[in-house]
């Protein structure tokens, strides 16, 4: 129950977050999300044995937590959260692919465990940078973008309702889950058969409340479109926010800086 | 011709189930009255409230909106001209943020977006909630969905306003400042509400209605001071027409 509670406050805070006002938060949402699926696409590009190539792309992450002024540590545990199904995709490499791919020095890594952190160094990435784009944009605006971008109508709608109401039906069930418990001595009446209850009873008041949201929406003259009064303006910043990214994701994709880098500090060790 | 009549001609509704509900309504309320519908928990005042805005139709008799029968062909112009607050703020402010939940009528109507942004800022001012107007709604406190909710039936700047349970879940202070808003409001008003001590000091003319029909229509103070209809139809004199515990104690 306090599980429900503090999931509900923490969803209520990555929205908090975005909130603030920072050159992050002011810049056009199309750009942030753009910037990110670009992003996403360039770190799941690669071969399923890279890691070097990986590592760089770190700078986007980091420089955006900076300047959105949002916090590591918070971000770093939903991630963590997240992080078991990426975990379990992974995790079954190391059995099946057991060919010796990297000595260091005397122990040989076997291409299964290189590629299960490659998958858990694309996982940390790809889900960062979502994360950053809703607490540094704020998932109104992400669906606002979607819909200037032309994401069909309906599935903007859906999403932004799922946001809207996941906060009414989440409070709803807390307080049966609260009233069922008070009412249950010595584990007594927490079994299955009131849990399907309370699961049945929650359908049918989120159906009675579908229904007068329904009529709540005729009343205000609704005839099956929604329309949206809010112009997206493209700024200078926004356009250089953009290719300044995307170049750079471009970059890091077809030249592995990491080598680079390694091979011209050995050059002057040399 | 005046669109802030209401008027019903022995209305009867059902509801599938077969539970009759309305059993023969008849009233006549015309331009800027305020009008109390009172009565018992079950006594069909929210679904008589939906009747006037054609969210149910009825099963038999009719309901005038100025001059024009409330029927299919009609809704459009009736739901323009009869602005429902339903009673809980959460079904009525589904939008991503208020000032979209405010804008969703009036972009409905198609006007342009000058015009809406004016009829919305409008409106939020007129329910003093214009700094709510970036915030998302479940962020919000009660007092203020309940100040919004009314905004956004407000911006369609209807004829009519019809309320249910507009007082209910607020602290004694929001209540009064609502009673207060309403008050300026020169909208012909229906309240549905068990806050009779509000009805009192809101509206002249009070309905009162006992299962599915109407017990008593006429002036809110005479039927507040009757004590015999009050009772029959499970309510009580408001507190304010009570002896003082302290003066008099009992």
């Amino acid at each position: 129950m306090g599980n429900i509670e503090s999931s509900l406050l923490n969803i209520g805070y990555l929205e908090t977050l975005s909130y603030q006002q920072t050159p992050l938060h002011r810049l056009d949402p199309r750009v942030k999300l753009l910037t990110t699926l670009i992003f996403i696409v360039a770190v799941v590009s690669f071969g399923k044995y890279e890691i070097t190539g990986l590592v760089p792309f770190l700078i986007y992450p980091v420089v955006l937590i900076a300047v959105g002024n949002l916090p590591p540590g918070y971000l770093a545990k939903k991630i963590l959260l997240a992080a078991p199904f990426a975990f379990f995709i992974g995790i079954f490499n190391p059995l099946l692919d057991r060919a010796v791919l990297v000595h260091l020095g005397p122990v040989g890594i076997s291409g299964g465990w290189v590629s299960f952190a490659s998958i858990m160094i694309r996982f940390t990435l790809t889900v960062s940078a979502a994360f950053i784009l809703i607490a540094g944009t704020g998932l109104n605006a992400v669906c606002l973008a979607l819909d200037k971008m032309g994401a069909p109508r309906i599935f903007v709608m859906q999403l932004l309702f799922l946001y809207r109401y996941i906060f009414v039906l989440t409070a709803e069930a807390l307080r049966m889950v609260r009233a069922r418990s008070l009412r249950a001595f010595d584990g007594r009446g927490l079994g299955f058969s009131s849990y399907s209850s309370l699961v049945g009873h929650l359908l049918l008041r989120t159906l009675e409340r579908a229904r007068r949201i329904h009529l709540a929406m005729l009343s205000r003259g609704f005839d099956g479109k929604i329309h949206l009064l809010r112009p997206l303006h493209l700024h200078g910043r926004d356009v250089v926010f953009f290719l300044g990214w995307s170049g750079l994701f471009v970059l890091l994709r077809l030249y592995n800086l990491s080598q680079w880098g390694g091979a011209w500090i050995m050059g002057l060790v040399q | 011709m005046s669109h802030h009549i209401i008027e019903l001609e022995d209305l009867h509704y059902a509801y599938p189930d077969g539970n009759q509900v309305l059993q023969g309504i008849s009233f006549r309320i015309t331009h800027g009255e305020k009008v109390a519908l009172v009565g018992a928990n079950g006594a069909g005042k929210s679904t008589l409230l939906l009747q006037f805005n054609g969210c149910l139709l009825p099963a038999s008799g009719r309901v005038r909106i100025g001059e024009m029968p409330v029927t299919k062909k009609t809704l459009t112009h009736v739901r323009r001209t009869v602005g429902l607050v339903f009673q809980d703020p959460d079904d009525q402010l589904f939008m991503p943020l208020v000032f979209d939940d405010v804008a969703f009528g009036p972009l409905n109507l198609g006007l342009s977006p000058e015009e809406v942004e004016r009829q919305v800022m409008q409106a939020l001012a007129a329910v003093g909630a214009v700094h709510l107007k970036d915030r998302p709604p479940y962020h919000l406190s009660g007092g203020e969905k309940r100040a919004v909710a009314i905004a956004a039936v407000l911006s369609l700047a209807p004829a009519i306003l019809v309320m249910d349970e507009p007082t209910s879940n607020l602290d004694p202070k929001t209540r009064r400042q609502l009673i207060e808003l309403l008050k300026t409001f020169d909208h012909t008003l229906i309240v549905a509400s068990h806050d009779l001590d509000m009805v009192l000091d809101l509206c002249p003319r009070t309905l009162v209605l006992k299962e599915g029909r109407i017990a008593a229509d006429g002036p809110t103070g005479a039927i507040m001071q009757n004590e015999e209809l009050l009772a029959s139809c499970n309510l009580e004199k408001p507190l304010r027409l009570q002896g003082c515990p302290v003066c008099h104690p009992a």
